[in-house]
C-alpha cells in the first residue's frame, strides 16, 4: 500500500455496511416487489450484485435489477481526449416501478444526472432513489443520495479508489492528495 | 494484492475504472478511407456500433452524446440511404444535423467546393458528412476545414462507412473473418464499396475475390513493385472472371450495383447479357458455403446484378446492413466528437 | 560598339563539338571570338567572370503556353518570356491554344505585335493545325508560314480525325512545316486523369491508358511515311511510342520528337504519394497531359534521349492559376509550370549517370533546333550555337549547385508544379539574349563588371 493511503472500508466493513444498505433499501420501500436496482455502470453494477446477495437473505421475492451505461449521457465528450467505451445498458421494464440507482461513490453528482438523463429515455418509473456505498462531498449538482453507506470527508484533490476481488467491492481506500 | 484484483478510482465524474479508459483505439480526425485504419481502430468501431445498436433498439432511440454537434449532411451526388443513415445517427444522439443538397452542376457554375467548404465550417460544422461524384473531393476539403470531414463515398475511389458497416454484419454472422472466402460481383472498376471492401476486409484477414467482367476490372491491381517505397496499392487480391469459379466455397458475396450507364459507355452489350453472366442466383449460389452471407450496399437492381428471390432470401443480411449502417455511424460521429472535435471551431 | 567578355568558362557546344575552358567575346549581339584567353586581349568591355561554371548556347524550347491573348491570369508574354529566361531559354515557341486561338494571319501578327512589345527572349508562334482549333478544317498554313509561324499544332487536344491529319501532314510538306501532334486518342483518354495502373485504380480516377498514345504515334507515322510530311510528336510520354519512333527513323520517315523534364523524371506515383509518408494526395499539380508514366518508361525514354531516337526535351510550359489547380481533381486543368525548373529536374539524369551533359545541352539547344530546322525557318544562322556571327545567345550555369524550388519566386504566374520545396541540382546562373544579360541570378552578381 503506498504511504498516503488510508483504508476507508476494509472488506469486513464493506460486507457489513452493503448489508445495512440492504435492509435500508428493503425497509424504505416496505419489501422489494416494485423495485428495480440499477447499477451504474462499472462500480454500482458490482455494487448492486452485492445487494441482490444480501436483499435474497431477507426477503423471499427476488428483486428485479438491471445495469446502466451512462457514457452517452455524459456532458463531457470532447472535453477529456478520447472518449470511453459503452459497455451496454440491460434493464427489467422500469415503466410505474421504483428505480433505485445504486452507485459505489457519489462525488460530484454528473453520473448521477447522466443516469437520470439516461432513465428518461428508457422508461417512466414511478420515483427514482439513489442508493451509494460512499458519499465524498463536493457536489457540483442539486443532487442528493437517500441511502448513503458512509460519508467520508475529503478534500477536492484526494482520490477513492475502490479495489475489486472476484466480481464484488472488496475495500475502499482514500489517496489524499498531492497539495496537502 | 491478489492477482485477479483491480482498482479504480473516483474521477471528477464519480467512478470509473482508471484502467479501462483506453480500450477504444483511434487516432483519426477525419474518416476518408479505410486504408489508414488499424485492425484496432476497425474492431474499435465495431465495438462501439455494437453498443449503438443497443440504443437503437431501444424504446425511445436516443443518448444525447453529441449534445451541440453539429453535422452538416453536404451531398453532390443523390442518395436517400445514406444521408437518411447519418442524419438518423447524428439526431439519434442528439447532434443537430443539417443535410445541404448540392448538385455538381451549380459547383461547377459558381461555387466552388473549397469556398462551400469553408462558409460551413464559419457555420460552426463540426462535422461535415460529404458524398461526391469525384474522387478525393473529400481529400481536397479536409484540407480546407477544421471540421471532421467524413466520406460518404467519393467517386469511383472510397465509401468506408459501408465497408465498416458490412465488417460488423458479417462480425455478427461469422463471428471473425478470418479466412473467409469474400466474393465480390460486379462493376469492381468504377466501385467505390469494392475499394473500401477490399481494405477493410482484408485488414480483418479474409481473403478478398473479385469478380466481373473484363471490361469492369481496374488496372494495375496486384501490382506490388512499390510497397517498399512508402506508397502502397491496394491489398492482394485474387481476381476471377468466371463467377462460378469465383463462387465456389465462398463464405460471402456481395453483389454490387451495376450502374446502367456502363452499356451506353461501351463496356458492357446489354444488361441482359450482364446478368445471363454475372447475375448472383440461387442456382450459382449452391457453389457456395450453405452458410454464406449474402450481401448488397444497395440500392440493388433485382433481376439485373441480383436475382429478386436471393436478395430477400435467408442467407440475405440486405436489412441487417441498414440497420448496422446506422450504427457504425453513430460510433463514428461518436469518436470523432470525442477526438476533441466540438468546441474545435 | 559594346562588348562583352565571358572568362574562363567550361564552354559547351555539342554542335560545335566544344566541350572545354575557353573565354566568348561578344560583340554588338553576336559571338565573335570563342577561343581560349580569347578575352584577355580584350579591352573596354563588360566583363563575367565564369570560371568553374559552364556556359552554353541559350536553351531553345520548341513547345510552351505563353497563354496570351485570352489568359492573362495564367501568364503572359511578359511574365512567361520572363520565366523562360530565369530558366536558361532564349527562344521558345508558343502553342496557339490562346483565346482566340492563332488560326489566322490577322491573329498572328497582333501575336506578334505583342511580343515585339514585351517578350524578353524570341518568341516563336506555332499556329493551329484546324480552324479554331476544332478539328474540322484546316487552317490557312501558307499564310501563317507568311507570318512567321514556325510550326503547326492543335495541342491541348490531339488532331483526332485520321483523314484531317492526313491532309495536315501533307499540305505542309509544301512548307516543309512540322504539323506537332499532342497524340492521345480522344476516346481512350476521355475524362482520364491520369495514367492508367495501379494509382489510378488506387485512387479510383479514370485512367489515361500507354496505348491512347500509341495509337495515335503509329497512325500518325503511317500518315507522314504516305504523305511525306513532317510530322513532330509532342511530348512523348511511353516506351511504345519510343520503340514506334526508332523504327520510323530507321524506315527515313521524317518524325522528330521531344520529350518534357516531368516524363523524364517523375513517375505516376508522385499524384497520389509525397514519397514520405504512405497516406495519398490527390495532387493536382502533378495533373498533366499525357500523364506522368511508369518508372520503365522513364528509363526508356531517357534512353532515347541519349540515343538521339527523341530529338529535344521541350517544357510544354503549362502556366495556370491557383484556382484552376485547387479544386476537384477530375475539374482540374491539366499541365505542369515547368520553364523554371526545366534544366534542374532534367539534371536528375546527367546526376544519376544516364545522361552525360553535353548530350543533355544537345537536346536543348541544337537538338530542338535541327529538328525543326529553325535557323532557316528563322533566318537565324547558327540559332542554337555559340558559332561565331550568329546572336550571342547564352546560359551560364552551374551544373552542381544544389537550390531549393519556391514556387513563389518563379516569375512565371503558373505556380503548379509538383517539384515545389524540392532540392535540385543544377542551376542557370544567367542568360544573356543576343548579347544582353536577361536573367542574372543573386549568385551570380559578383561575377560580373557591367559598365
Amino acid at each position: 500500500m503506498n504511504s498516503g493511503m488510508a483504508v476507508v472500508l476494509d472488506n469486513v466493513a464493506v460486507d457489513r455496511t452493503v448489508r445495512r444498505l440492504a435492509h435500508e433499501i428493503v425497509e424504505f420501500h416496505n419489501g422489494v416487489s416494485d423495485v428495480v436496482l440499477v447499477g451504474i455502470q462499472k462500480g454500482g453494477a458490482l455494487l448492486t450484485k452485492q445487494l441482490i446477495r444480501e436483499i435474497s437473505n431477507i426477503e423471499d421475492t427476488p428483486v428485479k435489477w438491471g445495469t446502466l451505461d451512462i457514457t452517452l449521457h455524459r456532458d463531457d465528450l470532447g472535453l477529456t481526449g478520447l472518449p470511453s467505451a459503452p459497455s451496454g445498458s440491460e434493464l427489467p421494464d422500469i415503466d410505474n416501478r421504483i428505480v433505485v440507482l445504486v452507485d459505489d461513490v457519489l462525488f460530484t453528482g454528473r453520473s448521477v444526472r447522466a443516469a437520470l438523463d439516461a432513465i428518461n429515455y428508457l422508461g417512466r418509473p414511478k420515483a427514482v432513489r439513489l442508493a451509494v456505498l460512499v458519499d465524498r462531498g463536493h457536489r457540483e449538482l442539486p443532487i442528493r443520495a437517500d441511502i448513503v453507506g458512509k460519508n467520508i470527508p475529503t478534500a477536492m484533490g484526494d482520490e477513492i479508489q475502490i479495489s475489486e476481488l472476484d466480481q464484488r467491492i472488496d475495500s475502499v481506500l482514500l489517496r489524499r492528495g498531492e497539495n496537502q | 494484492m491478489m492477482t485477479n484484483e483491480r482498482e479504480y478510482s473516483s474521477d471528477l465524474e464519480g467512478t470509473s475504472f482508471s484502467n479501462e479508459q483506453s480500450d477504444l483505439v483511434w487516432d483519426h480526425e477525419d474518416v476518408l478511407d479505410l486504408d489508414d485504419f488499424t485492425v484496432q481502430e476497425i474492431e474499435t468501431v465495431i465495438a462501439l456500433a455494437e453498443q449503438m445498436r443497443e440504443v437503437l433498439d431501444r424504446r425511445i432511440a436516443r443518448a444525447p452524446a453529441l449534445r451541440g454537434f453539429t453535422v452538416i449532411n453536404l451531398f453532390f451526388e443523390p442518395s436517400t440511404r445514406t444521408r437518411a443513415s447519418f442524419e438518423l445517427a447524428g439526431k439519434v444522439l442528439g447532434a443537430d444535423v443539417i443535410s445541404v443538397s448540392a448538385d455538381n452542376s451549380s459547383v461547377v457554375k459558381g461555387e466552388s467546393l473549397i469556398d462551400t467548404v469553408k462558409t460551413l465550417s464559419a457555420m460552426r460544422a463540426d462535422a461535415i458528412v460529404m458524398r461526391h461524384s469525384m474522387s478525393g473531393a473529400p481529400y481536397l476539403a479536409s484540407t480546407y476545414t477544421d471540421a471532421a470531414i467524413i466520406n460518404a463515398g467519393d467517386g469511383s475511389h472510397a465509401h468506408p462507412t459501408q465497408a465498416l458497416l458490412d465488417i460488423y454484419t458479417l462480425k455478427q454472422r461469422l463471428g471473425s473473418l478470418r479466412g473467409k472466402k469474400i466474393v465480390m460481383v460486379g462493376d469492381i472498376s468504377h466501385s467505390r464499396v469494392a475499394r473500401s471492401g477490399i481494405w477493410g476486409f482484408s485488414a480483418m484477414g479474409a481473403e478478398v475475390v473479385l469478380c466481373g467482367p473484363p471490361t469492369l476490372l481496374p488496372a494495375g491491381l496486384n501490382d506490388n513493385v512499390h510497397v517498399s517505397r512508402k506508397s502502397s496499392n491496394l491489398p492482394s487480391v485474387q481476381v476471377e472472371t468466371d463467377i462460378d469459379v469465383a463462387l465456389d466455397n465462398a463464405d460471402v458475396v456481395m453483389a454490387l450495383r451495376l450502374q446502367k450507364e456502363r452499356q451506353q459507355g461501351g463496356l458492357l452489350p446489354s444488361l441482359r447479357e450482364y446478368s445471363k453472366l454475372y447475375q448472383v442466383t440461387q442456382e450459382r449460389l449452391s457453389r457456395a458455403k450453405q452458410s454464406h452471407v449474402l450481401m448488397h450496399p444497395g440500392p440493388k437492381n433485382e433481376g439485373i446484378e441480383i436475382a429478386g428471390n436471393v436478395a430477400s432470401g435467408s442467407n440475405s443480411t440486405i436489412e441487417e446492413q441498414v440497420t448496422n449502417g446506422v450504427a457504425v455511424r453513430m460510433a463514428l460521429l461518436y469518436l470523432l466528437a470525442g477526438k476533441g472535435q466540438v468546441g474545435a471551431n | 560598339m559594346t562588348t562583352l567578355a565571358i572568362h574562363n568558362a567550361r564552354v559547351i557546344d555539342p554542335k560545335l563539338g566544344l566541350d572545354g575552358v575557353m573565354d566568348i567575346v561578344v560583340v554588338d549581339g553576336r559571338i565573335g571570338r570563342i577561343g581560349p584567353n580569347e578575352a584577355e586581349m580584350v579591352i573596354d568591355a563588360e566583363r563575367i567572370d565564369a570560371s568553374g561554371l559552364t556556359v552554353t548556347p541559350g536553351f531553345v524550347d520548341l513547345h510552351c503556353h505563353l497563354r496570351e491573348p485570352g489568359f492573362e491570369h495564367k501568364e503572359t508574354i511578359a511574365t512567361g518570356t520572363l520565366a523562360a529566361a530565369k530558366g536558361g531559354f532564349t527562344t521558345v515557341c508558343a502553342m496557339p491554344n490562346t483565346e482566340p486561338p492563332l488560326d489566322s494571319q490577322a491573329t498572328a501578327e497582333s501575336v506578334l505585335h505583342q511580343i515585339e512589345q514585351s517578350a524578353q527572349i524570341r518568341v516563336l508562334p506555332i499556329g493551329c493545325v484546324t480552324l479554331g482549333r476544332a478539328g474540322t478544317e484546316l487552317a490557312p498554313a501558307a499564310e501563317l508560314v507568311e507570318s512567321g509561324v514556325v510550326a503547326i499544332s492543335d495541342d491541348g487536344d490531339a488532331v483526332a480525325n485520321t483523314a484531317l491529319m492526313q491532309a495536315a501532314l501533307s499540305y505542309s510538306s509544301l512548307f516543309a512545316l512540322p504539323v506537332v501532334q499532342h497524340a492521345e486518342d480522344p476516346a481512350l483518354v476521355a475524362n482520364g486523369q491520369i495514367h492508367e495502373g495501379w494509382i489510378s485504380t488506387r485512387l479510383g480516377l479514370r485512367g489515361r491508358p500507354s496505348s491512347a498514345e500509341e495509337i495515335l504515334v503509329a497512325r500518325d507515322i503511317a500518315l507522314a511515311e504516305v504523305t511525306g510530311g513532317h510530322l513532330h510528336l509532342a511530348h512523348i510520354s511511353t516506351s511504345g511510342s519510343v520503340s514506334l519512333i526508332a523504327a520510323a527513323k530507321a524506315r527515313g520517315i521524317h518524325v522528330t520528337a521531344e520529350v518534357t523534364p516531368h516524363h523524364l523524371t517523375l513517375t505516376h506515383e508522385i499524384v497520389a504519394f509525397d514519397g514520405q509518408s504512405s497516406a495519398i494526395r490527390y495532387d493536382t499539380s502533378a495533373k498533366v497531359n499525357p500523364p506522368l508514366r511508369e518508372p520503365r518508361d522513364l528509363e526508356i525514354l531517357t534512353e532515347a534521349l541519349a540515343q538521339g531516337i527523341v530529338d529535344a526535351i521541350a517544357t510544354d510550359h503549362a502556366p495556370h492559376s491557383k484556382s484552376d489547380k485547387e479544386i476537384e481533381f477530375d475539374l482540374a486543368a491539366p499541365g505542369i509550370s515547368m520553364l523554371e525548373t526545366a534544366f534542374g529536374l532534367a539534371m536528375k539524369r546527367v546526376h544519376d549517370g544516364s545522361l552525360n551533359l553535353p548530350t543533355l545541352i544537345k537536346t536543348l539547344t541544337s537538338g530542338p533546333v535541327d529538328s525543326w530546322s529553325l535557323e532557316n525557318r528563322t533566318n537565324t544562322p547558327g540559332l542554337g550555337t555559340l558559332s561565331p556571327g550568329s546572336p550571342a545567345d547564352i546560359a551560364i550555369i552551374d551544373p552542381d549547385l544544389l537550390w531549393k524550388v519556391d514556387t513563389q519566386e518563379f516569375l512565371s504566374k503558373g505556380k503548379n508544379t509538383p517539384v515545389d520545396g524540392w532540392e535540385l541540382k543544377g542551376k542557370v546562373l544567367a542568360t544573356i539574349f543576343t548579347g544582353e544579360p536577361v536573367f542574372v541570378d543573386p549568385e551570380m552578381s559578383s561575377r560580373l563588371r557591367l559598365n
